[in-house]
């Protein structure tokens, strides 16, 4: 029973890193209709320049709203050098173009602050919360921040006119065009909210997984399927959709072992448990195409 | 230099000796591809994109080692040309780069590839070749088999072998040892993991849990947990850096408190212990054959000092705390040494011949103790460790030098 | 028109059987190892035409066909490391199993659609590595450490290397199913499938069975890939779990979207992009640090994202359509 109450527990701290970066991926998606592969590399590079202030005297907070600020410049500009002269090409092709910002930031990165893993603090006090030996502060940290930050988010959109005029953008852009809107410079916005919340995600994660350039590698994968999994248009889907695979993916290691533990017969283990969860999560999708959280869109045609 | 190399026998390395001593003896000079009276070139590989990139900097290292050996005159007066190519940790990728290093380039010997799976893909063409595949950069127990592989040669202690080492000690030291065992799920930690179980021998059964991860996990708390939930007493920690911190650290978090043991690949003071938290890493015990640069007892010993001066020279604004950076300085020096011992005879034959005639040489930064022994029988260079455990912000080296002779 | 580049095509065949020939001639040009990566490009070539006629061709879109090049790859490794099939027989083998496998998995695709299919595919090529190490299949595929293979021999004592022969295996098994996509995409099913592409509802409503294209599509070009991984054992003589990583998958993306989407010249070319860029980064990069003697380290993986965006941003429909549209302005011009 212990064992169970820990693996809930650490499913749910992993599944709040998936659902940090997974609502990045979401922000991009609403915002331009693009996946980006290069978001967790972003968010690394945010969270190496927090970790460069720090190293240069500043307090974690003061380097952590420094930081975001900065990936917010960083997500708009590239919004504006890179991607606006192509916003005629074909989806596929940004994506190559993603891949390409996804190596360039890697290797830059490494060639900066090298390949060596590093410490990261935790702003979180040590042992103050937190339930002892299930869950730890950090971890509780997470989830709470990754909840604030969806909860801002889905005030902007929904009560400020900005992240109004950001919908209407990319909902229907010749409207919101004819409305006064600067559709263009919306599409930068997104990025930048985009790139700032990846830096939010990138900064919580690296206490847990230390930082180094390949630190999101893992990550993006499990939070591009979080992102999936709550249908790609959604934020609080992709949250729900982040714990959904992180407590899932621990079920199945834990019912396997439970089964090996009962019958002595291996069947699935560790190095089966995220293939599996995503046959479940696949298999869900099939019954209910739309997405866990998404609407049935009805198209004219 | 060294003087050590004097009591040779053997036609081969006394004529090496006598050229090395008297560059006179003009007639004997031999070349095989890859050499001549200006250069001679060594091929490698190594991940310098991709999962593996932090070993990327074990190339860098090497490539720096070599700028300084030309710049203080070269081998025997040849300029190295040292041609280092990206595979990305990537099988498939190395083939096509070995060949185009040895059929396009033709260098002498590919030195110091690394990665288990990449150097497997190389393995049979490089003897086909009878091009010399030298101290490659993995661990795995393949690559001392000079009867059916004669032109391949590893550097580092074999992971089968320090396998065993810990199996032994745990049996020896550990009333009523429960063990419980975290695995990398590749060929790395499955040699390792082979290597224990033939340690433990009729005791196999006290392994009460046995989890893997991957690579692209993201964490290893899940594990973790797991082996906790076992109710094992002793933990042998198989993992790279990043994976064996948080597993060290999640341990600790989740008030699991059994006697550890570290595989070497991770025993780093600043990539391991610190990130996992000293408090939570005492008592750790690993074997070791290099000396950790973050390990202030070496500060004042020579061959130490030596390289510090060298990495200030040579690789400046680099971490010292880089464990890659030593590993690469000892494989150099090795490689230096055999190179020097060939003499004017730049075949691959001879390389290969000197590679396989070493006998206690000091190679720099090893453990005091520890040399390098081969013969055309040996291709284990470094058969030796020592065990250690963290105590503060060290290893405290403990027992004798160990070696696993004839496994 | 058509006539014209058929003879170009022709011509190009020719050559490119003529060329090896010239190995006594030109010893250095046409050197075992420069023939050896054609070999790989061809094979590159083959599993980026697969990934086309699924994405580009049907408009299906994936995310994983570096599983079917695992599955074809893997199924030619067991078969010849356990069963002692001999290569060439491995081709058709790969095929019959990665089409099964492709029409299997593109069943439960129908019913998901754009970025949950690439959920689906992504999961797969996920999946793969892993399976491939499941502790019950390890008899058999070797677990992490892999299967070591041998080189196709040369049969019938001809007088070639074992390089020259793997690449008129490679050329041969490249020309047949090259041939065979543009002859399907010239038939009623290759408009059939073109159609869904881009009028689904229409082509639904028309009485175009749209689940069995699209299922079919799915095994054809799981085939192709299969085929491709395949003849990359042989070439590469060693398989491993490892290798075959989710960014083999995206690999495959780009040479599709390098080369063109859509088109058949666009996946040679795509194929030849996905061998080359590597090296020619690390040629550039080389170059910088040696010959233009800048003071920073440009690494190699930093030149290949610079390419990627560079070639994105010159030719944002792929090589073939930037060639072809550059062709077009200068016959307009004239």
């Amino acid at each position: 029973m212990e064992q169970f109450l820990q693996q809930i527990a650490s499913g749910l701290a992993n599944g709040a890193i998936y659902a940090c970066v997974a609502l990045a991926l979401v922000m991009i998606y609403v915002s331009t209709d693009h996946i980006n592969f290069a978001q967790g590399e972003m968010a690394m590079f945010s969270t190496y320049i927090s970790w460069q202030l720090m190293t240069w005297g500043l307090s974690f907070w003061a380097a952590f709203v420094l930081a975001v600020a900065i990936s917010f410049l960083m997500g708009v500009l590239i919004e504006r050098l890179i991607l606006r002269p192509l916003h005629n090409a074909p989806v596929l092709s940004i994506i190559v173009v993603f891949i390409g910002l996804l190596a360039i930031f890697n290797s830059v990165a490494g060639a900066i602050w090298s390949y060596l893993i590093k410490e990261y603090p935790s702003p979180f006090p040590k042992s103050s919360f937190g339930i002892a030996g299930v869950i730890g502060p950090h971890q509780l940290g997470v989830v709470m921040v990754t909840l604030i930050v969806l909860g801002l988010l889905f005030i902007f959109f929904r009560y400020t006119p900005l992240g109004l005029a950001m919908r209407a953008a990319a909902q229907n852009p010749q409207m919101a065009r004819l409305v006064g809107v600067r559709v263009d410079w919306m599409l930068a916005l997104g990025w930048g909210l985009a790139a700032s919340v990846g830096a939010v995600a990138g900064i919580m994660v690296a206490h847990i997984v230390y930082l180094d350039p390949n630190m999101m590698a893992g990550i993006l994968l499990y939070a591009f399927a979080s992102a999936l999994v709550g249908g790609i248009s959604n934020p609080a889907g992709a949250v729900a959709g982040g714990f959904i695979v992180g407590i899932l993916e621990n079920m199945v290691a834990y019912a396997g072992n439970q089964i090996e533990k009962a019958t002595g017969v291996y069947i699935i283990g560790n190095g089966e448990k995220l293939t599996v969860a995503l046959i479940i999560v696949i298999f869900v999708l099939t019954v209910k195409p739309a997405g866990l959280f998404g609407r049935v869109v009805v198209k004219r045609v | 230099m060294r003087t050590n190399r004097r009591g040779f026998v053997g036609g081969a390395s006394a004529l090496a000796m006598m050229s090395v001593a008297a560059p006179a003896v003009r007639a004997q000079k031999k070349y095989s591809d890859g050499a001549s009276d200006t250069e001679i070139k060594v091929g490698h590989t190594g991940p310098y994109s991709g999962p593996a990139s932090s070993y990327g900097q074990i190339g860098k290292t090497l490539e720096a080692y070599w700028k300084g050996v030309n710049d203080a005159g070269g081998v025997n007066g040849r300029k190295i040309k040292f041609l280092t190519l990206d595979d990305g940790y990537n099988p498939a990728k190395i083939v096509e780069l070995t060949r185009q290093l040895v059929e396009q380039e033709k260098v002498l010997c590919l030195f110091n590839t690394l990665g288990t799976a990449n150097n497997t893909a190389i393995h049979k063409y490089m003897n086909q070749k009878k091009v010399p595949q030298l101290y490659v950069a993995t661990g795995a127990s393949k690559w001392g088999k000079p009867k059916e592989f004669p032109w391949t040669m590893g550097f580092q202690p074999d992971y089968h072998t320090e396998g065993v080492i810990y199996a032994k000690h745990i049996l020896a030291n550990v009333k009523d040892p429960k063990i419980g065992v975290l695995m990398q799920n590749d060929d790395y930690g499955k040699d390792y993991w082979d290597g224990f179980k033939e340690g433990l021998g009729k005791d196999s059964g006290k392994v009460v849990k046995h989890v893997t991860f991957e690579v692209t996990d993201p964490t290893v708390d899940s594990q973790v947990i797991q082996l906790k939930d076992s109710g094992a007493n002793v933990f042998f920690n198989i993992a790279t850096p990043k994976a064996a911190a948080q597993a060290i650290r999640k341990a600790a978090d989740i008030g699991w408190k059994p006697v550890q043991y570290l595989n070497n690949v991770s025993a780093s003071v600043g990539s391991v212990m610190k990130p996992a938290g000293l408090d939570n890493s005492q008592g750790i015990i690993t074997a070791q054959y290099l000396k950790d640069p973050t390990d202030k007892q070496w500060e004042n010993t020579d061959d130490f000092k030596a390289w510090v001066a060298w990495m200030d020279k040579w690789m400046p604004g680099s971490n010292k705390a880089d464990a890659n950076h030593v590993f690469g300085f000892a494989v150099a020096s090795l490689m230096h040494e055999t190179l020097k011992k060939c003499g004017d005879e730049l075949t691959r034959e001879n390389v290969m011949r000197q590679a396989a005639n070493f006998q206690k040489y000091k190679l720099p930064l090893l453990l005091p103790g520890i040399t390098i022994n081969t013969s055309p029988s040996d291709y284990y260079p470094i058969q030796s460790v020592q065990l250690a455990r963290f105590k503060g912000e060290t290893w405290d080296l403990f027992g004798d030098v160990m070696s696993a002779e004839g496994s | 028109m058509a006539s014209a580049s058929k003879k170009w095509v022709l011509g190009i065949v020719v050559l490119a059987f003529v060329v090896p020939l010239l190995q006594p001639v030109l010893p250095d040009v046409v050197s075992d190892y420069r023939l050896f990566l054609v070999s790989t490009m061809i094979i590159a070539s083959i599993a980026v035409l697969g990934l086309n006629l699924l994405t580009g061709f049907n408009g299906q879109f994936s995310l994983g066909h570096g599983a079917f090049y695992a599955v074809g790859a893997y199924t030619a490794a067991v078969l010849m490391d356990q069963l002692n099939v001999p290569y060439w027989a491995t081709i058709p083998a790969a095929a019959i199993v990665c089409f099964i496998v492709g029409y299997l998995f593109g069943l439960p695709a129908l019913k998901l659609e754009g970025h949950y299919l690439a959920l689906a595919t992504f999961a797969l090529a996920l999946a793969v590595p892993q399976i491939l190490k499941y502790k019950w299949l390890e008899g058999l595929t070797g677990g992490v450490q892999g299967i070591v293979l041998m080189k196709p021999e040369v049969p019938f004592g001809l007088p070639l290397t074992e390089d020259q022969w793997l690449y008129y295996f490679c050329l041969i098994v490249m020309v047949v199913l090259f041939w065979a996509a543009a002859n399907m995409l010239n038939s009623r099913s290759g408009r059939a499938m073109m159609a869904i592409r881009d009028q689904y509802m229409a082509a639904d409503t028309m009485g175009i069975d749209t689940a069995l294209y699209k299922t079919v599509t799915f095994g054809i070009s799981a085939a192709y890939t299969g085929i491709a991984g395949a003849l990359s054992a042989s070439a590469i003589a060693f398989v491993a779990p490892d290798s075959f990583n989710i960014f083999l998958s995206i690999k495959f993306l780009i040479g599709l979207v390098v080369g063109g989407i859509g088109s058949l010249t666009g996946s040679v070319i795509g194929g030849i992009f996905y061998v080359l860029v590597d090296n020619s980064a690390q040629a550039l990069s080389q170059f910088v640090k040696n010959d233009l003697g800048l003071p920073f380290d440009l690494s190699a993986y930093t030149v290949f994202g610079v390419l990627l965006i560079a070639i994105i941003y010159l030719m944002p429909m792929g090589i073939a359509g930037g060639v072809a549209m550059a062709w077009r302005k200068m016959r307009s011009a004239r």
